[in-house]
């Protein structure tokens, strides 16, 4: 951890002031500089408990049920008051009414008031604080966090009992960072945004409502930060980074200097984006490249149309696998498959059949207790072993495809022997079809994943029986390299700048144009921009990756020309280790990458935007 | 067999469809409708079940998209009722 906390301790606050960083979370992108106002503390911290004669219980009671009341009313209040781009999010409002008439939160807190004869205040921590234990054991991220809704509530009804309206945000006289330990989305929606740059919080997350008000109103805010509350004092010279989550206090002048600059580019950077993000990828020669998304649901469509992705290159399919009970039905995976081509038509989807098996498991598939799962009974072994799940994929895909420009992917093939199984399967999906009369497409475009070494050594044969191949880096590079990168020993030997993963490029890239067939590539190594030349310089000109880098990636090419970039490959081509091309990239492209992808992504504009929901 | 009333189901099966799964606002919508029934409903999930008429209760069930649920009733009059929380889940809450 590079968190220099200690620098101020032991200091007291008269001693000269250290530059110190603190790490949290990206709540919302964007850089700003500016001095610190902090929040006081909540209310739920300082709450006590008393205990009742019986004869004020029901008074108890009707105090809590006006506190309600009022936090209703400031509710429906800030519903009718919300800012035009906040429209969309006052649900969230919503949400925290029916929390307040909630049984599990209302009727408990009533039944605890008279059950044990305790002040409100008291009876509200313990409800909230068993509704809080609750939450915090959901494994989704999104869901673990409404108990901070939960919490959220709490602070409405103690301000409503104690008469205090809104205060805490009434007294920023001037623009300036909010520091707080947490923020309610009320409070956020309600931020006078001529007076707050940014927001820095102790608590809160990704998926936190805050975060999300955040983002729409498009003010940085880094969340989790733990202890910015007890560090920061008002007043304090602040730097505050919500794309990268970071909160340096009391910058040094170099500090202050870079981040002028970055918070330049960045919003340089996020201007040309919107302008061009829907142009044609067209290198400086006029080359036409092309630019798609990888998906994992239908709703991930939407990104990449609105990033200016050519299509779909990579539909992951294992979704409509996982957590239910039972395999999906030919009828289900045609919907979605339909949906999706008819959404984006006529871009072109690559469907990548079921890529399950490993660590990946699915009810109704049976898991592998295999030692080694990454080399076990996977993908197209699994699906090949169990022929009726392809079966019902590739009808569901054939179906579909009558509805758009589709092509069938098939991941981890390692042999040729594998192709007339799947030929033989094929076949038969195709017969029963014709057979039931069900019209269908089996005229598609059918590919391979590259991402076994055997078949990337052995491309040329299988470049005579595919019409395309599609790299997929991550477990190229993990089968090549021997490293599993999810080991946290050995995860710094992943690279994908690797002489070794250089040489399969090429070998396939020279396979498939010997055969004229489509060189595609869908692994991450598409998606990051300081890989661009030495791809299109080796051949691959059909790149997919996840949707937030498309722009990034679009304007990578349109800064290259063919002759530059085979010139790069084959240089590239005789290094002798990855650190040799780490170096290599950085003095021939540093500029450009700088410009392009500021800070090494961690400034790109569209870094940290994109779902909530990881 | 007459005087018999055809036995109508008073459960039904369904499949969360939207990004998010059952998160705040999918919750309230379930629960409005829930508190419009003459009895109980109630919503079963990952080996849990719980009142339909409370959101946090809903959400406890952590029911993310492709998951799915079991939403009952009680009374046969409250039909309407499991039909629209059915209609709900099914058009993924209107979202996207």
């Amino acid at each position: 951890m590079e968190n220099s906390n200690t620098a101020i301790k032991g200091q007291g606050r008269g001693a000269a002031k250290e530059e110190t960083l603190l790490r949290g979370i990206p709540g919302s992108p964007g850089i700003c500089v500016g001095q610190a106002h902090l929040l006081d503390r909540g209310l739920s911290g300082a709450v006590r408990k008393y205990s009742l004669a019986q004869e004020q219980v029901q008074g108890e009671v009707n105090r809590f049920k006006q506190a309600v009341k009022r936090a209703e009313m400031e509710l429906v209040r800030l519903v009718k008051q919300a800012p035009e781009e906040l429209r969309a999010q006052t649900y969230i409002f919503e949400a925290h009414s029916a929390l307040l008439r909630d049984k599990s939160f209302y009727g408990k807190i009533i039944e605890t008031i008279l059950a044990e004869r305790v002040n409100v205040e008291w009876a509200l921590k313990k409800t909230v604080d068993q509704i809080t234990r609750v939450f915090s054991k959901i494994e989704d991220e999104y869901l673990r966090e409404r108990a901070a809704d939960v919490g959220h509530v709490q602070e409405m009804v103690l301000r409503a009992l104690l008469g205090a309206e809104n205060e805490r945000l009434g007294g920023i006289a001037k623009r300036s960072i909010l520091v707080a330990g947490d923020l309610s989305p009320a409070e956020t929606s309600q931020l006078q945004l001529d007076h707050v740059m940014g927001i820095a919080l102790d608590r809160g997350g990704r998926a936190s409502h805050t975060t999300i008000i955040a983002r729409t109103l498009q003010v940085p805010a880094v969340m989790g930060l733990g202890e910015a509350t007890r560090l920061v004092r008002d007043d304090d010279l602040l730097i505050l980074d919500g794309t990268r989550g970071l909160l340096i206090l009391n910058p040094r002048e170099e500090t202050l200097e870079r981040y002028g600059l970055l918070k330049h580019r960045f919003e340089a950077a996020q201007a040309r984006m919107a302008r061009e993000g829907r142009l044609p990828a067209l290198t400086r020669d006029g080359l036409a490249v092309s630019i798609k998304g990888n998906i994992e649901v239908l709703e991930d469509v939407v990104q990449v149309m609105d990033r200016g992705g050519d299509g779909i290159g990579l539909y992951r399919t294992e979704f409509l696998y996982m957590r239910r009970d039972s395999l999906p039905t030919e009828e289900e995976l045609y919907d979605n498959y339909k949906q999706i081509l008819e959404l984006i038509a006529p871009m072109p989807v690559t469907i990548r059949t079921l890529d399950l098996g490993g660590d990946k498991v699915a009810h109704g598939i049976r898991a592998s207790g295999a030692e080694n799962p990454a080399l076990g009974l996977r993908a197209i072994r699994l699906c090949l072993m169990e022929p009726e799940i392809l079966k019902t994929q590739l009808a569901a895909i054939y179906r579909a495809a009558v509805h758009g420009n589709a092509r069938i992917l098939y991941p981890m093939i390692s042999g040729l022997e594998e192709l007339d199984q799947i030929d033989r399967v094929s076949l038969e999906v195709q017969e029963r079809l014709s057979k039931e009369n069900i019209p269908y497409n089996a005229q598609i475009e059918t590919g391979i994943m590259v991402e076994v070494p055997s078949a990337a050594v052995l491309a040329d044969l299988f470049a005579e029986r595919v019409r395309f191949f599609s790299l997929g880096t991550n477990d190229l590079v993990q089968y090549t390299l021997a490293v599993d990168r999810n080991d946290q020993e050995v995860a710094h030997l992943f690279q994908h700048l690797h002489p070794a993963v250089a040489r399969l490029l090429k070998n396939v890239a020279d396979a498939g144009k010997a055969a004229g067939i489509g060189l595609a590539m869908c692994g991450e190594m598409a998606g990051d921009p300081q890989c661009v030349p030495l791809l299109l310089g080796l051949g691959y000109f059909d790149l997919s990756m996840n949707p937030q880098m498309i722009p990034v990636v679009k304007s990578m090419v349109r800064e290259m020309d063919l002759p530059g970039c085979e010139a790069i490959a084959q240089d590239i081509l005789r290094l002798k280790t990855s650190f040799e091309i780490q170096r290599y990239i950085k003095e021939a492209l540093g500029d450009v990458l700088e410009r392009v992808f500021p800070n090494g992504g961690n400034g790109g504009p569209d870094n940290g935007d994109g779902n909530v929901k990881p | 067999m007459p005087g018999n009333p055809p036995a109508m189901p008073l459960e039904r099966r369904l499949t969360i469809i939207n990004t998010l799964g059952l998160h705040a606002r999918c919750a309230v919508l379930v629960a409005e409708a829930a508190k419009r029934a003459e009895g109980p409903v109630l919503i079963r999930a990952r080996g849990q079940e719980v009142d339909a008429a409370s959101v946090l209760d809903i959400l406890t069930l952590a029911a993310g998209k492709g998951d799915s649920i079991t939403v009952h009733i009680k009374k046969n009059s409250d039909e309407p009722v499991l039909l629209e929380i059915a209609a709900l889940v099914e058009n993924g809450f209107g979202e996207q």
